[in-house]
């Protein structure tokens, strides 16, 4: 792999939990939410990497680390070899010009008020990149075009409400391209979106990807259409990485068995297709108090003694391959 | 004889700017036993189709033309004082879209159940809060939760709760409405199972309105595919979804990701649904058709019947007729 983009080392995200004041002086350690712990990764250039897991599993929380909208509890983010973990202030926001993010709503993540051409000049006007009125112009007409709103001039004085969600998202992707990243977190860019729909902004990203060797964050729950986006996912499970690797070779040969289930949970559009049922029972434990060892074990099908007493670490299980399990499956 | 027969229904909504038309001439049949699927993109009329057939239109929904047989009576023609005692719940119930905001916060999950049976039947309240204890049994969520309140219970749980309530008064037909949205994929495929497995104990009918066509893939044996609120095919679900005849249903199957299987090519369809206000002449897809012609901006395709006389399809490919 090329000389990674952004590096995740021991990332540890604890939210604390607002206690009351006697509680506060009986116990002596404060309640946390376990939202990420200990996670590493890093990705390449031009390389989409995927995050799945299901809500609560500290995907996002993860997002918002590496964009530094949270302050990491321990643990640090590199990107492009410099440790960023600590850069705040005016030195962060001209490095905030390099990573980029596209949310999740495209209904709430416009401002209603604000025009289409508002909306996607704003980083200009905020990281003053541009010296005159022409150029601002020219740039926003040329990031329109690039995502596929032509003519521009159709969409620029239209307000969000006059779009529809495809094109709200095309909005937000303008917005998040228009000073060049070099890195974007998405998350879940197209889960809101009509299938139809959310095939073309997929395409379109993956067309981005390659025009502007740019690298993504592709936070996702969504494990068929990760398939067709990502290069190599990372399996979360409360706040941990379970397994990770290039996208196929995980669908195709998963070792944690939770990865197995969650494969097997997402409905195939192929009526009479054979497929292992596997139904997990239960949901997500509570992130305050994780369960000890594994913290799968509580739901998983294989679990013996040892899982509920140590922590499995991630090891080697092939090229690229990492997982954290005492009993892989298919070894 | 089919437990629902739609017959060309019509069904528009007033606007500020005139008839919206979200159910334009709509038929199919849904036989007991039967599971059919409505998919489509958003804004397609899945959801005022259903709503029709529970006559639960807003106010400014207002039916046009056609009938809709339910075991032999006209729901169309029934006042709405028959409908609330005789057919509502009773004969036809719904689970809605969004679990989570559709129980009561400050009532026992029970005593809705409990609710809803004694507004229908004439028990007493033991005997019915002993049906509401076998309801919470039979979708997996257990007697013992019966007092709980809907907070303490989980999304998945929540949507059990009210396929539980649905169930309340065994009703003929089950309509549900996009279930499993805002739920994981893991709690998706439980609630799935869970109605699966009662589809079949319970020999249920129903309809499930979803914009997933995996998911209807799954639960399904029928299903109707509709687009700017007309149904362009319809059928079983393996022969649809094998052989779609529709250029729409053929985009829309192929722009599904798979996670089994080759990896194939996505399909996209180009452009957006039209507007029902002034929806295009002929056949409503002719603006986003690859294989549109002269005739298909002029004329409306009707419904044909090809092969498998279940498998129909409204397209002048497949040599559809005027309507």
């Amino acid at each position: 792999m090329s000389e990674p983009i952004v590096k995740a080392e021991h990332l540890t995200k604890h939210f604390p939990i607002k206690t009351g004041f006697f509680r506060t002086l009986l116990s002596k350690e404060n309640p946390v939410v376990h939202a990420v712990d200990d996670v590493n990764f890093q990705i390449g250039t031009e390389e989409i990497f995927g995050l799945v897991g299901e809500s609560g599993c500290g995907k996002t929380t993860t997002g918002k680390l590496l964009l530094k909208l949270i302050e990491p509890t321990s643990g640090g983010i590199y990107f492009k070899g410099r440790d960023i973990t600590n850069v705040a202030g005016r030195e962060m926001r001209t490095m905030r010009q390099k990573i980029q993010v596209i949310f999740q709503d495209p209904y709430e993540s416009l401002n209603p008020r604000m025009s289409i051409y508002d909306i996607v000049s704003e980083p200009i006007h905020v990281q003053k990149v541009a010296k005159t009125m022409e150029e601002i112009k020219d740039r926003v007409e040329k990031v329109m075009e690039d995502m596929d709103l032509v003519p521009p001039e159709e969409y620029l004085y239209r307000f969000p409400h006059e779009l529809s969600g495809g094109q709200r998202q095309r909005v937000a992707i303008a917005r998040a391209f228009i000073l060049q990243p070099e890195f974007i977190v998405a998350d879940e860019p197209v889960s809101m979106l009509d299938a139809s729909i959310r095939s073309e902004v997929a395409k379109l990203v993956l067309s981005l990807v390659e025009k502007f060797h740019i690298s993504f964050l592709y936070i996702t729950h969504d494990m068929a259409l990760s398939r067709y986006m990502c290069n190599r996912i990372a399996v979360m499970y409360l706040g941990k990485i379970v397994e990770t690797g290039p996208t196929e070779d995980v669908i195709q040969h998963p070792f944690h068995p939770y990865t197995e289930a969650l494969i097997a949970a997402v409905p195939v559009p192929d009526p009479t297709a054979k497929r292992t049922e596997i139904v997990l029972k239960g949901e997500i434990p509570s992130a305050v108090n994780p369960p000890s060892g594994c913290r799968f074990h509580t739901r998983c099908l294989y679990a013996q003694d040892v899982c509920k007493k140590e922590e499995p670490q991630l090891v080697e299980g092939g090229k690229n391959r990492y997982f954290a399990c005492y009993f892989p499956l298919g070894k | 004889m089919p437990l629902v027969d739609v017959e060309h229904l019509k069904m528009y909504f007033l606007t500020m700017r005139g008839w919206v038309k979200a159910v334009d001439d709509v038929s199919f049949t849904l036989d007991k036993g039967d599971s059919l699927g409505l998919a489509g993109e958003s804004g397609c009329g899945k959801t005022s189709t259903a709503l029709c057939i529970l006559r639960l239109l807003p106010r400014n929904g207002k039916i046009f033309g056609g009938n809709i047989d339910f075991q032999g009576q006209d729901i169309l023609k029934l006042g709405e004082r028959e409908l609330r005692r005789e057919i509502r719940w009773k004969k036809i119930s719904t689970i809605f879209q969004g679990a989570m905001n559709a129980l009561h916060p400050t009532t026992k999950v029970g005593d809705q159940i409990v609710e809803s049976i004694i507004a229908h039947e004439k028990v007493s309240k033991k005997e019915a809060r002993k049906r509401a204890e076998a309801l919470l049994d039979l979708v997996g969520i257990g007697a013992s939760r019966i007092d709980r309140y809907p907070h303490e219970l989980s999304g998945g749980m929540k949507q059990r709760v009210m396929i539980a309530m649905s169930l309340a008064c065994n009703p003929d037909l089950v309509i549900a409405d996009e279930p499993t949205t805002a739920l994981d994929v893991i709690i998706e495929a439980q609630v799935l199972k869970v109605m699966k497995d009662l589809q079949q104990k319970l020999n249920l009918s129903m309809i499930l309105i979803s914009h997933d066509l995996s998911m209807i893939a799954e639960t399904c044996n029928k299903v109707a595919i509709m687009y700017a609120g007309k149904i362009v095919e319809q059928g079983e679900v393996a022969s649809i979804y094998k052989e779609p005849l529709h250029p729409y249903t053929q985009k829309l199957v192929s722009s599904f990701p798979s996670i089994i299987g080759p990896k194939k090519e996505l399909a996209s369809i180009q452009g957006f649904p039209p507007d029902l206000l002034n929806p295009p002449e002929g056949c409503r897809f002719h603006p986003r058709c690859d294989y549109a012609m002269e005739i298909c901006r002029r004329t409306e395709p009707a419904t044909v019947f090809t092969g498998n006389k279940n498998h129909g399809v409204a397209c002048f490919l497949i040599g559809g007729e005027k309507s």
